[in-house]
């Protein structure tokens, strides 16, 4: 629970009701049916199209496009499936503007690119609306699998192996399924509870139990599974926080994933308590989504502090330009020093820095950022949870066919070495891991 | 899912959607590709006498686009194949051979000389193709030559070359007919009196697709001039539906298989018109705008329409709109309908106002209490349907039938339940009496 300074001015219900809802409502409305054709129609059908190169999933994008344009957008949101089946999710929250968009022949050409993540959206929409699966099982194979973490890699791997006939227990810790798409993405990204819906409709196809409140190393172990299944994956992301490891953390730097985690558990958001003044120390989406959710509560400045410059954040242009819009002040180059809390001020206290010969450095210029509340949001690392397996870089090493160094276990998604932290890779890497799986349990 | 499998005139194939006889189809490498994408079947380019015939060096094909440069016509004036006539035989025969399943029909065009027909139609079937299509339809450059849409506009000609091919092959025989005649009917019905499987329809349209205001000559200008060429692609759809549907409904024609060609384009498309009474369809424009891979589309959204109508196979929904082609006199002249303007959809542009007001009934009305307002008038409305088309909202403006007993406040008469047409109408002066 986020919580601030002792004594701040940290309080719920800062704006009118009615505000709430209209802060946290959707920031990319659905395409009507005209605005789809008229998007679908700007689509060149490329060949060996740079947008499908671009897309962790290669999606066939012209193909969902032209389906679009032609009315069959059952056929659409099959497309998508077949290579993405939580192409809902990713069509909300994919940094498109540095993936397929960026990628579009017409973004080079005019600057303004085929609307993909808006159409994907249209499509999936439409299919998951109908209730159904473009999907039938296979005969069932008898072979059971594990797959740890309902998030985004684990619940692409539990599909794939349940659509080839295999029978699936799906384990997550937290009480709901979805991952970070339930817990760590900002609120207006994915309004009126699609994750759960989503998770729902991959669930729909059969033969996936999923049981909740299960964490790996608590309620069941590595050995357990490995002997209990015929095949195991690894998808339980990154449980643990990277700590700031200044002087004063502890008086009141909170983790920014809790605060997006704890704000998309709340059902009325003008319960939740916000500071006035709001520093966010990252420069990826996570203090993206963290400050302009601050903002979007009432705060009244918020400040994201980025160690190095602009061109070096995680967060695409699009998301800062996003945080801007909202209010929200980003400052680059300074590193947080300390956590200042002495009766005349609060807040953090930063260094300036610079690119220097070995390295980032510090220059001994600092400043102060006063503040009520401090989050960090300066990357998760692997939970190691008493796993005995190979790491690679801090997290699970793993091959081509995403096994890692233990038999019959594979991994996928933000705890392996490969995972670039985008939902969109970790459910490539869960399918990939599944068809892999397939290809040993059908050996 | 639905079951697609084609049987054309005796000819099988894994899907209707053939590719037409051109460019796409002139060689192993292109056909090979298209049967790796999906396509159910070809149409070899046309094959001719040896020596083989040259084409043109400048550009061969000409364009209209929309305003995104949508392409929406293309103009050729390729000439059929312009490799040896071996080459192609070997070719065609090798895949086959590698394809069986797909549909293997060979175009051909050769002179007027039934000693001509006999000997080419000897040589395609040694190569085990499926059948041939008489090229009777290509307007340009072989025309001169007394070839082609010549022999396709005189229905004497077809029926003799016709009958040649049949007493000369037992391959199915399919007439390609030439659109730039007065009615279909009399080549279709000459292709049939000859003896033809199967018409296949249309070829190209006679066409300039533009003209080069600076050189002051057509489009494509091959130094300095240009030739009419054959128009084809989304543009000519309309047209080729109109003959299709002309000959699908004829009823001395009746049961004459019918390869629907023009501008096909989507799997709509395909739907409509095999609706009209198509067994099958061709395709070429479609490809030679996007490639081959697009018949993926059009084979899915082929099934996944049939699945939602509940259609299992092709037969199940071929012709079914034939029946309701009919000529004008027998509209139902009390069937009486008005423009109705949804105003929570209308973005008050006025297109609708206007094209009324000056083109046609002044039957809407734009403004309402001194404000813009767009509403129509139904004393004066005739149901012309001129509102619809121009609207840039889809679904904006409807034509809604008046209920039988209503009254037209245009006309002050009450709407008949009972159908009546022209033909016993009262200013008809050659009514047919009432009995």
């Amino acid at each position: 629970m986020a919580r601030g300074f002792d004594g701040a001015d940290i309080q719920a219900g800062r704006l009118p009701s009615a505000e709430y809802e209209a802060n946290f409502a959707d920031l990319h409305p659905p395409l009507s049916g005209h605005e789809a054709l008229v998007a679908a129609d700007r689509c060149y059908f490329c060949y060996d199209a740079p947008c499908v190169t671009a897309c962790p999933t290669s999606i066939d994008i012209p193909m969902f496009i032209r389906q679009i344009a032609t009315g069959n957008t059952a056929g659409s949101a099959k497309t998508i499936f077949d290579q993405n089946i939580l192409g809902g999710m990713c069509a909300r929250v994919c940094p498109t503007e540095t993936l397929c968009e960026q990628a579009c022949v017409r973004e080079m050409a005019e600057g303004k690119p085929v609307e993909i993540g808006r159409l994907q959206r249209f499509a999936t929409d439409h299919q998951m609306a109908a209730g159904t699966q473009p999907y039938t099982r296979a005969t069932p194979t008898g072979k059971r699998a594990a797959v740890v973490g309902a998030g985004p890699a684990g619940l692409a791997c539990a599909h794939r192996l349940a659509l080839h006939g295999h029978d699936v227990v799906l384990y997550d810790a937290k009480p709901k399924p979805g991952g970070l798409n339930e817990y760590g993405i900002a609120a207006y990204k994915t309004v009126g509870d699609f994750a759960q819906a989503e998770a729902d409709y991959i669930l729909s196809i059969g033969g996936i139990t999923l049981e909740l409140g299960k964490a790996l190393g608590r309620e069941i172990t590595l050995d357990g599974l490995r002997r209990d299944f015929d095949a195991v994956f690894l998808g339980m992301g990154l449980g643990g926080v990277n700590g700031l490891k200044i002087e004063g953390e502890e008086l009141a730097v909170s983790d920014a994933v809790d605060f997006i985690a704890e704000l998309r558990d709340t059902k009325d958001l003008s319960s939740l308590a916000i500071g006035r003044r709001v520093v966010v120390i990252g420069g990826g989406m996570t203090a993206v989504d963290a400050a302009v959710q601050s903002k979007l509560l009432g705060a009244e400045d918020v400040t994201i502090v980025y160690r190095r410059g602009q061109q070096d954040m995680n967060a695409s242009l699009y998301e800062q330009d996003l945080a801007q819009t909202k209010g929200v002040k980003i400052k680059h180059w300074a590193r947080p020093v300390r956590v200042i809390d002495d009766g005349a001020r609060r807040g953090v206290e930063f260094e300036y820095t610079r690119q220097g010969a070995g390295g980032l450095e510090g220059t001994g210029e600092t400043f102060v950022v006063e503040a009520d509340m401090a989050f960090a949001a300066i990357g998760q690392t692997l939970e190691p949870g008493g796993l005995d397996i190979a790491l690679d870089g801090g997290r699970i090493q793993v091959d081509d066919d995403y096994r890692t160094s233990l038999d019959g276990v594979w991994a996928g998604g933000d705890c392996v070495s490969r995972g670039d932290d985008l939902t969109v890779t970790a459910v490539a890497q869960g399918r990939d891991a599944a068809e892999a799986m397939h290809r040993a349990l059908t050996a | 899912m639905a079951d697609i499998r084609n049987d054309f005139a005796g000819i099988k194939s894994p899907n209707p959607f053939w590719l037409a006889s051109a460019p796409p189809t002139d060689k192993e490498y292109n056909v090979v590709r298209a049967f790796k994408a999906g396509w159910g079947g070809v149409v070899w380019k046309t094959l001719g006498l040896d020596p083989h015939i040259v084409n043109v060096n400048g550009p061969r094909y000409g364009a209209i686009w929309g305003a995104d440069r949508r392409l929406l016509g293309l103009n050729n004036i390729e000439l059929i194949t312009d490799r040896p006539l071996q080459t192609n035989l070997d070719e065609i025969k090798r895949v086959k051979r590698d394809w069986p399943d797909r549909a293997m029909v060979v175009s051909l065009m050769v002179p007027c000389e039934e000693v001509c027909w006999a000997d080419i139609l000897k040589r395609v079937e040694d190569t085990e193709a499926d059948g041939v299509e008489l090229n009777f339809g290509c307007p340009h450059g072989m025309s001169e030559r007394g070839m082609g849409a010549a022999v396709g506009q005189v229905p004497e000609y077809i029926e003799m070359v016709t009958r040649w091919a049949k007493q000369n092959t037992r391959m199915p025989v399919i007439v390609k007919l030439t659109p730039n005649i007065t009615d279909i009917r009399y080549p279709a019905r000459a292709a049939m009196a000859g003896g033809g499987d199967a018409v296949s329809l249309i070829n190209t349209v006679s066409s300039i697709t533009a003209v080069d205001l600076d050189v002051m000559a057509p489009e494509p200008t091959i130094d300095g001039k240009g030739s009419h060429g054959g128009y084809c692609g989304p543009a000519v759809k309309p047209i080729a539906l109109n003959m299709v549907a002309d000959i699908a409904r004829d009823a001395e024609m009746a049961g004459l298989p019918i390869s629907g060609i023009g501008g096909i384009t989507t799997w709509r498309d395909a739907a409509e018109f095999m609706a009209l009474g198509a067994g099958n369809v061709q395709v070429c424009t479609a490809a030679m705008t996007y490639g081959f891979k697009i018949v993926t589309e059009m084979i899915e959204g082929l099934k996944n329409w049939m699945d939602s109508k509940g259609y299992e196979r092709l037969d199940q929904f071929i012709g079914l709109a034939t029946p309701n082609v009919t000529d004008w006199q027998y509209l139902n002249l009390n069937y009486v309908t008005k423009a109705r303007i949804n105003q929570d959809m209308c973005i008050q542009c006025g297109r609708c106002y206007v094209v009324c007001e000056d083109t046609s009934h002044q039957a809407i009305a734009s403004t309402k209490d001194g404000k813009r307002h767009f509403e129509v008038i139904d004393a004066e409305c005739v149901a012309c349907n001129l509102c619809v088309n121009v609207c840039p909202v889809e679904g904006c403006i409807t034509m809604e039938p008046l209920a039988a007993g209503a009254v037209d406040t245009r006309t002050g008469k009450v709407v008949a339940a009972e159908y009546g047409n022209w033909t016993t109408h009262p200013n008809n002066p050659a009514k047919v009496a009432a009995e």
